[in-house]
């Protein structure tokens, strides 16, 4: 459905995306992860067609929307965008914000439409409201149901839930991921919470400074980052010093640890290798121990930080009903399928 | 009760106790005293109201009330209209438009603003004239058969005094736009309008408030003004109230008239206070200039260029080419002496202003009860008031309280006391005036001091003078200087206040600039004029950086 052909854009001098390629399925929801000023925004802004690129090409269904020689005007495009402060107009009630999308159909079919998308996102009771008598989240709501009531072949979300708390987001992106599924709507949205992505996109990619470091699936990308950046920016983790021994195992401080290695290297190559939380399992009659140095209550589990003996401090993500206090050594075991390790020097990565 | 009770409270040191209340009714004095005397002469145009007029409404009513009132109303309407397309227009390119020299005309189109409108009339009329190059080269290429296109007094100006003030819309809307203009397309365009349709539905509604406040201020200087109009022979109230005066010496017309004004005032007033306080939109998204097509860029600069060159480079450069001309015939002890005059009288009125509006702030904000804040409002309205009307308000009463000490206190003495003719009517008119663009950077520059300074201050022993010379006159400083600065320009510029109330002998740069105009010495009014847009410029510039 939409696909982007090394697509490079600047405002100045400064490349703000330098050569970004991507492919979204239609009915996907795909989700740019970056931390801020990575060109999130300007990469959906270039697809809407606000700002214009200086080399690649964005094709929708092999229609080219934007290229050096072709730029096909926003309004044309069929581009729905929710805008990070939603954007709402404040002259309007909600459901004139989301008639104000409709003027293609009569004026009566539009209020109707508008009653039904807002419903469709629960504020049928507050249609006749104005922005600034809705709460943050509702806001958020009127927005999307102004963007998808147009019914656009591909839905544009500009960080949606960055202004909403923790528990909103959580519910809100399960809700948008059910509407959009209903609707069978495409949608690209940008985000720095990888948690939140995860909750709702089925394709992920991360940007740095205008670089598309990986394009994939969420567990794609949790388990097989394609570098050291991918791998710090969608989990916490630790890293510890090795060296390979076979194509199945590395040695490190903690003894071997086994399993698939994403990246094969020769034998005796020096290597960080990346323990997540749940890679490390609590498990009192392992022989090997730790020290509680702290811990996070994170309702359903602990996040465990621990100094094992030869020094190494580990993450381990523990069942909440395990509660050790601080300072007392516990057992655990690594549990890895999998290993994600990145050679020491950069000159030996690739 | 026990002890226990009772010592902590006896050993509570006075200190504690609201120390700002002490000198309530001094500070409120001075609230009183000032806000009465500068709503002084709206008193006195409310009590003509209950004087015996004998016939003079309905002489008011036949002759001259229809003509003023059509007129006054027609020039509104113009004004508003034409500097609400310019000041729109302009804001809106320089705010969302990526084109050629958009940040020079970010601050050059304020530029208009130094010109008075009686300056700005001239140098157009000159060009305008019969003898002038328009008519001149009209009838070169069209010989007399064809009349010359001539805009009348009506026309003249409207068009004059919407060159002067579109700034205000301008500087105002441009605000509007540049927090929301480029995001309120983008949204109109994400729901499928083209940008145009965006700026119509979106932008301009939502900057409406902002339209309506910078169409509201032009409104009032136009209802304001009487140098143009009067240049160019268009009766509205202000020259209404200036002929009943000098001509018909009748200042009970004069006061029946300012009072119809001053409810035209009131009602731009309202109108601004209204959409002043209105829901605001602003996005903290970055938002870039829209890039436009080369073809519309250079139309867009040509439009710009267009506005500046009628607006100012023309008439200035004009003024400039004839005062350097005339200038060895023209200049002589005469012009020091007007110049002198001129510093004068805007060197003690800035003075006089400026410790008012410090007096006044001060006190307020000593004794902030909703009474005193009301009363600071009311002392501050006068900027709203047109010159004529204050120069009437403050004549009449100064001049019975004259009568009154002539016929009682001197009565048996063959002394005469004429306050009227000497600098005090004058002084207070330019004070009711001014007092609030004095008023407002000082107040603003009070509000950064906070208690916590004072207290600090007390804290350490340091209290009276000294806290007001070490603490506050050096955190005041630039606020007083920026103060002094608008009122004597304003007060250089002044035109109503200074011809009808100055003493014999006060002839200023402004009047003699009025008075050669009048007999229509374009030429020779150039130099005259040229020191007045020079000062004009100052107060745009510090406006402009400001902005930028």
């Amino acid at each position: 459905m939409l696909q982007l052909a090394e697509v490079s854009h600047r405002y100045t001098e400064q490349p703000v995306l330098n050569s970004v390629s991507l492919t979204l399925e239609a009915g996907r929801i795909g989700c740019i992860l970056g931390p801020s000023g990575c060109g999130k925004t300007t990469l959906l802004r270039c697809i809407a067609g606000f700002e214009s690129v200086i080399a690649g090409d964005i094709r929708a269904d092999d229609l080219v929307l934007s290229s050096i020689d072709q730029h096909i005007p926003p309004e044309q495009r069929h581009i729905g965008m929710v805008f990070q402060d939603y954007a709402l107009l404040p002259h309007l009630t909600a459901q004139q914000n989301v008639a104000f999308a409709l003027h293609r159909h009569p004026a009566r079919d539009a209020r109707l439409l508008a009653m039904n998308f807002l419903n469709r996102v629960g504020l049928s009771d507050l249609a006749g409201r104005f922005p600034h008598e809705l709460s943050g989240g509702q806001q958020q709501r009127v927005a999307i149901a102004r963007a998808l009531a147009p019914e656009p072949q591909l839905l544009l979300m500009d960080e949606p839930f960055s202004n909403l708390d923790v528990t909103l987001r959580q519910n809100l992106g399960q809700e948008v991921r059910q509407l959009l599924n209903q609707l069978g709507t495409t949608a690209l949205v940008a985000m720095h919470d990888h948690q939140d992505a995860f909750g709702l996109a089925d394709d992920v990619g991360v940007l740095r400074a205008g670089e598309l470091l990986q394009w994939g699936s969420a567990y794609e990308l949790y388990h097989r980052p394609a570098d050291r950046f991918v791998a710090n920016f969608v989990g916490k983790g630790v890293w510890l010093e090795g060296r390979v021994r076979s194509e199945n195992s590395v040695e490190t401080e903690l003894g071997t640890i086994v399993g698939r290695m994403i990246t094969r290297f020769p034998a005796d190559t020096r290597v960080d290798v990346l323990l997540r939380p749940d890679d490390v399992v609590h498990d009192d009659d392992s022989p090997m121990q730790a020290k509680v140095l702290s811990k996070q209550f994170k309702g359903s589990e602990f996040l465990y930080e621990l100094r094992t003996l030869s020094g190494a401090v580990l993450l381990s993500s523990v069942p909440s009903h395990h509660n050790h206090p601080v300072g007392q050594s516990i057992g655990f075991r690594l549990e890895t399928d999998h290993i994600v390790v990145f050679a020491q020097t950069p000159a030996a990565q690739d | 009760m026990s002890d226990i009770a009772i010592i902590p409270a006896r050993a509570l040191p006075r200190k504690h106790l609201p120390r700002r209340g002490e000198d309530h009714r001094g500070f409120g004095l001075i609230i009183w005293l000032i806000a009465l005397l500068a709503s002084a002469p709206l008193l006195v145009a409310l009590l003509s109201l209950f004087t015996d007029t004998g016939d003079i409404w309905a002489h008011l009513f036949e002759f001259v009330l229809p003509q003023a009132l059509f007129n006054t109303l027609l020039l509104v309407a113009g004004v508003a209209t034409i500097t609400a397309v310019l000041g729109v227009s302009l804001a809106w390119f320089v705010a969302t438009c990526e084109f050629p020299g958009r940040s020079f005309f970010g601050w050059a189109l304020l530029l208009p603003m130094a010109m008075p409108g009686y300056v700005l009339g001239f140098a157009l009329a000159a060009i305008f004239e019969y003898t002038g190059p328009l008519q001149t080269g009209w009838r070169e290429m069209f010989g007399t058969a064809l009349a010359f296109p001539g805009l009348g007094g009506a026309g003249a100006s409207i068009l004059t005094l919407s060159l002067v003030l579109y700034p205000y819309v301008f500087l105002i809307t441009r605000q509007a736009f540049a927090t929301q203009g480029v995001r309120g397309v983008e949204v109109a365009q994400s729901c499928g309008y083209s940008p145009m349709q965006g700026f119509r539905k979106v932008s301009l509604p939502l900057a409406r408030p902002w339209i309506v406040a910078g169409v509201s201020l032009a409104i009032m200087e136009c209802l304001a003004d009487f140098g143009t109009v009067q240049l160019f022979n268009f009766t509205t109230f202000t020259t209404a109230i200036y002929r009943s005066w000098y001509g018909l010496f009748s200042l009970q017309s004069a006061l029946q008239l300012s009072l119809v004004l001053v409810v035209l005032v009131m009602s731009a007033l309202l109108l601004e206070k209204r959409f002043r306080g209105a829901s605001r939109y602003t996005s903290n998204a970055m938002l870039n200039p829209h890039r436009l097509q080369p073809r519309r860029a250079g139309l867009i600069s040509f439009y710009c260029s267009a506005v500046l060159f009628i607006a100012f480079v023309l008439p200035a450069g004009l003024i400039l080419y004839w005062s350097v001309r005339t200038f060895s015939l023209e200049f002589d002890a005469h012009y020091w002496q007007l110049a002198a005059n001129t510093l004068m009288l805007a060197g003690m009125a800035a003075l006089l202003i400026c410790s008012a509006a410090l007096l006044l702030a001060f006190a307020v904000r000593n004794a902030p009860s909703r009474i005193n804040r009301l009363l600071s409002r009311i002392a501050t309205l006068g900027y709203a008031i047109p010159g004529t009307v204050l120069a009437i308000g403050f004549f009449v009463p100064v001049a019975a309280l004259s009568r009154w000490v002539n016929a009682t206190l001197l009565a048996d003495s063959d002394k005469v006391l004429a306050l009227q003719s000497g600098l005090s009517v004058i002084l207070l008119a330019y004070m009711a005036r001014y007092l609030a663009v004095a008023h407002g950077p000082l107040d603003s520059a009070l509000l950064r001091i906070s208690p916590n300074i004072e207290d600090a201050a007390h804290g350490m022993g340091v209290s009276g003078a000294r806290l007001l010379a070490n603490v506050h006159l050096p955190i005041l400083r630039p606020a007083i200087v920026t103060a002094a600065l608008l009122v004597f320009v304003d007060v250089m510029k002044e035109l109503p206040i200074t011809l009808m109330t100055r003493p014999f002998g006060w002839d200023t740069l402004a009047v003699r600039v009025f008075q050669l105009t009048t007999e229509g010495e374009w030429h020779r009014a150039a130099l005259p004029a040229i020191a007045i847009v020079v000062a004009g410029l100052v107060p745009v510039l510090v406006l402009s950086r400001r902005n930028n």
